[in-house]
């Protein structure tokens, strides 16, 4: 899918909680210290933070990097699974804190890790159809593991936002993107219940690999480009393994997506993930350089992107804290205090 | 205006009051205060209670007091100003006999606040900050005092032992006071270990809520065995009541301008003032109680407790019945303890007694000094 | 059933306030106020959220509806435009804060009315990020 009119970012920031839990504690709780772990920390979002409060910040650090001004958003939308309200959108309220309102669209996006690439899309086809020349896009989660499951290991908070525009005025200009989804439930949550769960293996080959191993190839195909064309690839992170299996499949190598890889320090961020891998590839990229990246949400389905860095960004991206930045800001906390902060304790 | 006399006085002890109501309590004071005069005919009762509406216990409690008095269809005035209650009580009392308005009123001061938990006492008293600006970020009394603490201590070089004078005098009165809260004298190094209500502000240093009630009969005439008392002066002034739109906030502007007021109307210079009732919850605010009217230079108040200055023998005696910190923190009954204690300071009655008391303040406060309320009584 | 204090208008009115620093702006002398005036010589204006840290304490005996938080720490910050406003510190230990420390202002939860109700959102300050 490409619009008719060229789009691109032209604005881009992130947002990491300063807490971390290491992953050890986690099994020193449940296991006594046996096994491996599939990351060595996840963030934790403070007692003061959620998915609201998260987008704010990485909105504000997007609009740094761009040349425009929040009331000329035409669009502020969200994707979660942990959006704070199930009936008023984190977007009313993000809008409102970046001064966007009134004339602006808000309704937030859901497809679990997937939904903030989903209003990304969306955000393409508002501008290259020219009913906008800006839509805000971000994913955000302060994502909840089920105590003692293997997801709590894992399941972490963070925030990314993208702002979608003209390609005249973009950091990166987004070639052409494929979306692929399917009915296939590998990991979903209830309505009105606390935790999701998920097919174990289930979640592996028919779900993550298959969905992105589809989108990316499609989307390659479509552009008539093989990997050793690109220079960046950044996929979805539920942990550190995965990404790095499904790069292998489709034949990228360690060093193409070692930039965008962040789930070994700050755990799985959800709808965040991929966008915030894309956010740490934009401090470093140079003009000229190509991005892959391919979303992945359960239930299931896989985003792939193919971007193309411009001039601009040289000039911009130290407009805003750089995500390094968040992700090297560590403040370890301990099981307690973590299940404390996370609502984890049944108050009675 | 005509002179204006404490007829007689009541105080019931201070306490947590299981088993007592607001208006037994203010019944009993009341009734002490009538026996000890010689007034036969009562004009009007004021009350002053500042924690019963924002607990959600009562509004307008006045009527329901002169009626378990017996003194049926008088006028009956609520004061509900928060701690500055007791004492703007006082003063239109005052105001009202000295114009002729009326000969003698009582003002019962009233409290009972043991009945609530810890937190919605902090809830509702955080109403005097600013709700939206203030309390919404989980402001309390305390924690404001600890903030200009804060500051004090880093402005000028002093650390929360140099304040430890304060509730240690405080203490060590508050032995001989039969109706007071707590009756034990404590040292400055048990300040050291105590546990902190809101950093620097420990428990040592910070007064404790408890119940009780004080009455006192102001009227036109002495109408008392007794030596006779005047109130020969007051004063009242406001602040901004949010601290950060305050240009200096360790200027109590609002206890400035009152004691000036108050001392102007009693025609009386500051240092003859031989005994002082403050609003004491802390060390922090008598230091810049004194250090506001004058009687310290600014920086230099904590100079007043390490000189013992403060003590009954010193130039400057506080605290004489124990101040908020060991008779205890009556809030909106304040006011009215504070002027029946005084009373008995200068009818040479008291338990510490300041020698040769002529003249003596009284001063109140809601809030952080965002109304101050200062009378000056004096001896005949 | 009974529900929690909603005061749905009352947060509502503040918001802009309360999210992004909105303050007022005298039309003549140019003077910057925080909270918002009212008043036709008074125009909307945006703080920088940029400050210093004039006084604080930690508290660890909270009001109503803070005890999750305890302890935090409440501090006067001085804007820079000006004004002194009254926040939370947060992404900060106690210990880690002092008396003239530059701090910029983040937008957090505040709070909230009940499990079902309202959650408020509005500002706290943290130290420099950068």
């Amino acid at each position: 899918m490409k619009p008719n009119r060229p789009v691109g970012i032209v604005g881009y920031g992130a947002y990491v909680p300063r807490y971390r839990i290491a992953a050890k504690e986690i099994s020193r709780v449940w296991t006594d210290g046996h096994g491996g772990v599939p990351v060595s920390a996840k963030s934790v979002p403070g007692p003061d933070e959620d998915v609201i409060t998260m987008s704010i910040e990485a909105a504000r650090n997007a609009i740094k990097r761009s040349d425009m001004q929040a009331s000329e958003l035409t669009a502020v939308w969200i994707g979660s699974e942990s959006h704070p309200y199930s009936v008023k959108p984190s977007g009313t309220i993000v809008a409102d804190a970046l001064g966007a309102t009134p004339f602006v669209s808000s309704a937030d996006f859901e497809f679990a890790c997937k939904a903030g690439s989903e209003a990304l899309t969306a955000g393409m086809g508002m501008v290259g159809s020219g009913m906008a020349n800006y839509v805000m896009a971000i994913g955000a989660d302060t994502a909840q593991g089920r105590p003692g499951d293997a997801l709590e290991y894992t399941a972490a908070a963070g925030a990314a936002a993208l702002i979608v525009g003209p390609a005249a005025e973009s950091l990166a200009t987004i070639e052409e993107t494929v979306s692929y989804v399917t009915d296939t439930p590998d990991f979903f949550r209830r309505a009105d219940r606390p935790y999701p769960v998920h097919g174990n293996r289930f979640t592996g080959e028919p779900a993550y690999f298959m969905q992105v191993r589809s989108a990316t190839q499609a989307l390659l195909q479509q552009l008539g480009v093989s990997p050793n064309d690109i220079t960046h690839a950044v996929f979805h992170q539920p942990n550190a393994r995965f990404p790095q299996a499904v790069a292998k499949q489709l034949g990228f190598s360690a060093e193409q997506i070692q930039t965008g890889l962040l789930a070994n320090r700050i755990g799985n961020t959800y709808s965040a993930a991929a966008l915030l891998g894309l956010t740490a590839v934009f401090d470093v990229a140079q003009p000229g350089d190509t991005i892959l990246m391919a979303s992945y949400g359960s239930g299931s389905g896989s985003d792939a992107y193919l971007l193309r860095v411009t001039d601009a960004i040289l000039a911009r991206r130290d407009r805003a804290p750089k995500t390094l930045r968040y992700v090297e800001r560590e403040y370890f906390v301990d099981y307690a205090v973590y299940a404390k902060w996370r609502d984890k304790l049944v108050m009675g | 205006m005509r002179p204006v006399y404490i007829a007689g006085t009541g105080m019931t002890a201070v306490a947590e009051h299981w088993t007592r109501t607001a208006l037994s309590l203010a019944r009993d004071a009341a009734h002490l205060a009538l026996q000890q005069s010689t007034i036969n005919r009562i004009d009007g009762v004021y009350v002053a209670n500042g924690s019963g509406a924002p607990l959600g216990l009562h509004q307008n409690i006045a009527p329901a007091v002169a009626h378990a008095l017996d003194l049926h269809g008088v006028e009956a005035i609520s004061f509900e100003s928060a701690g500055a209650a007791g004492g703007l009580a006082i003063r239109h009392a005052a105001t009202a006999v000295a114009a002729g308005v009326a000969d003698a009123i009582l003002v019962v001061g009233v409290e009972k606040v043991s009945d609530f938990l810890d937190e919605h006492r902090e809830e509702s008293m955080a109403l005097t900050s600013d709700t939206d600006w203030e309390s919404l970020h989980g402001v309390t009394l305390t924690a404001q005092w600890a903030m200009l603490m804060r500051k004090y201590m880093h402005d000028y070089a002093v650390t929360p032992h140099d304040f430890a004078p304060f509730p240690v005098n405080a203490h060590a009165n508050a032995v001989a006071n039969k109706l007071a809260l707590y009756r034990f004298a404590i040292s400055a190094d048990k300040l050291a270990g105590a546990g902190m209500i809101a950093d620097p502000l420990s428990l040592l240093d910070s007064a404790t809520m408890a119940d009780g009630a004080a009455a006192v009969i102001i009227s036109a005439t002495p109408a008392s065995a007794a030596p006779p008392v005047r109130i020969s002066g007051s004063g009242v002034a406001s602040a901004p009541v949010a601290l950060h739109e305050r240009t200096d906030l360790l200027d109590l502007s609002a206890v400035r301008l009152s004691s000036q007021r108050a001392l102007h109307a009693a025609g009386i210079p500051a240092n003859h003032i031989q005994a002082f009732d403050l609003h004491d919850p802390h060390g922090i605010a008598a230091v810049l109680a004194f250090e506001a009217m004058g009687y310290a230079a600014r920086g230099t108040g904590t100079q007043l407790g390490s000189s013992n200055a403060i003590r009954p023998d010193g130039s400057v005696p506080v605290a004489l019945s124990g101040g908020c910190k060991a008779r205890g923190d009556l809030f909106g009954a304040l006011g009215v303890y504070q002027i029946a204690e005084l009373t008995a300071q200068l009818r040479h009655t008291a338990a510490n007694q300041v020698p040769n008391c002529q003249h003596a303040m009284a001063q109140s406060m809601a809030g952080i000094a965002n109304t101050v309320v200062t009378h000056i009584l004096s001896r005949d | 059933m009974e529900h929690a204090r909603m005061e749905l208008a009352r947060h509502w009115r503040h918001r802009h306030a309360r999210y992004r620093l909105q303050g007022s702006r005298h039309t003549t002398t140019g003077a910057i106020a925080f909270p918002p005036r009212d008043g036709s010589e008074w125009e909307p204006t945006l703080l920088s959220g940029q400050g210093t840290v004039v006084t604080y304490t930690v508290i660890h005996q909270p009001p109503l509806g803070h005890h999750g938080e305890v302890p935090y720490v409440l501090a006067i910050v001085a804007l820079a435009e000006g004004p002194m406003i009254t926040a939370q510190l947060s992404d900060c230990r106690a210990n880690e804060v002092q008396i003239g420390m530059p701090v910029e202002m983040v937008t957090r939860l505040l709070g909230n009315e009940g499990d079902d109700g309202l959650l408020l959102y509005g500002y706290k300050f943290r130290p420099l990020l950068v």
